[in-house]
């Protein structure tokens, strides 16, 4: 067994199986939407997202566009 | 005929420009946005729910960011910083497009806009590369100074925004337009058609609103409304009104009465 990965996403603490990024947002199910990432206030561009490697206490934002005005 | 509007790089027909929020539902959204004519359409930025519902439509599904030019707010925050960072999630979230609606708050109740924050984050914007469309008070200093800074357009209240008051000020806004060089866009507290068709009389360069058309009885009428009474205020503008006289003046001759 791999061992766990502690993050907080979208302010809920959660772990993780695989520190792959990628991973992360296919469990999501987050494909073919418009979403932008954000680990530890940094924005990561969708070009680097199959290669990043989370961290253990990384704090990732995962955001889209809602209604407003 | 109207020349079209310019903010910044872009340019548009339609002086309307119209908010997401309040809706229904998407598709409701989607055909008051149709109705309204607008080219611009202002969208939030929130957390991704990561709740079960993971076959939840997305706001961007129903409107089609080739179709209309996404403008996107920093609703809900109350300090430059928080502000930046939204403007820039936005930017990657519309593919380094960096066409954006700031507004920093200044406290709940009013949602008056927190100018000192404000114009702190329209500089770090700007200098960020952004084409800043600044939602400020009406305060004619503010509002040159968001000018001069170069915002590319500069969008003063009618009155607090979801309030429906209309213009609260009018002096103040004909103040502010006397001194602009960037498109001043009445943003936040038009009511209903007459409130809009008001601000173009008086020259504003155009109007954004969300409330007045989601919360009406019939959102897609009023949105079809709300197209027509912008381009009725904006050729009455165009036109120039009559002056206004204290007496009376006939409109039929006074001489060669029938005796």
């Amino acid at each position: 067994m791999p061992p766990k990965l502690s993050i907080t996403l979208n302010g809920e603490s959660t772990t993780l199986a695989s520190n792959k990024l990628e991973d992360l947002l296919d469990s999501l199910n987050l494909k073919n939407k418009r979403y932008a990432v954000e680990i530890n206030r940094e924005i990561i561009p969708r070009s680097k997202h199959s290669s990043y490697e989370l961290s253990e206490n990384d704090r990732i934002e995962i955001v889209e566009a809602v209604g407003g005005g | 005929m109207d020349k079209t509007l310019k903010i910044g790089s872009h340019s548009f027909q339609s002086r309307l420009m119209v908010g997401t929020g309040k809706y229904k539902d998407f598709e409701e959204t989607k055909s008051a946005i149709t109705a309204s004519g607008a080219e611009v359409v202002t969208v939030a930025l929130r957390r991704t729910n990561m709740g079960q519902n993971k076959d939840e439509p997305n706001l961007l599904d129903f409107i089609d960011p080739n179709k209309w030019t996404i403008l996107p707010n920093t609703a809900g925050c109350f300090n430059a910083e928080d502000a930046v960072r939204t403007c820039q999630l936005s930017r990657e979230l519309l593919d380094g497009k960096a066409f954006v609606k700031l507004e920093v708050l200044g406290e709940k109740k009013n949602l008056f806009p927190h100018m000192p924050q404000t114009i702190k984050a329209a500089k770090t914007l700007i200098d960020d590369g952004f084409e800043v469309l600044v939602y400020c008070s009406d305060d004619p200093i503010f509002c040159q100074e968001l000018d001069d800074m170069g915002c590319a357009a500069v969008m003063p209240l009618a009155s607090p925004i979801g309030s429906g008051l209309g213009i609260i000020n009018p002096y103040n806004i004909e103040i502010i337009l006397e001194n602009s060089s960037k498109p001043i866009i009445v943003d936040a507290g038009v009511g209903t058609a007459s409130d809009a068709a008001i601000a173009m009389e008086l020259g504003c360069d155009g109007i954004l609103m969300n409330t007045a058309i989601a919360h009406a009885k019939n959102p897609v009428l009023m949105a079809e409304a709300m197209k027509e009474a912008v381009l009725s205020g904006r050729k009455a503008f165009l036109a120039g009104r009559m002056p206004k006289r204290e007496t009376a003046s006939p409109s039929s001759p006074t001489t060669n009465l029938i005796e």
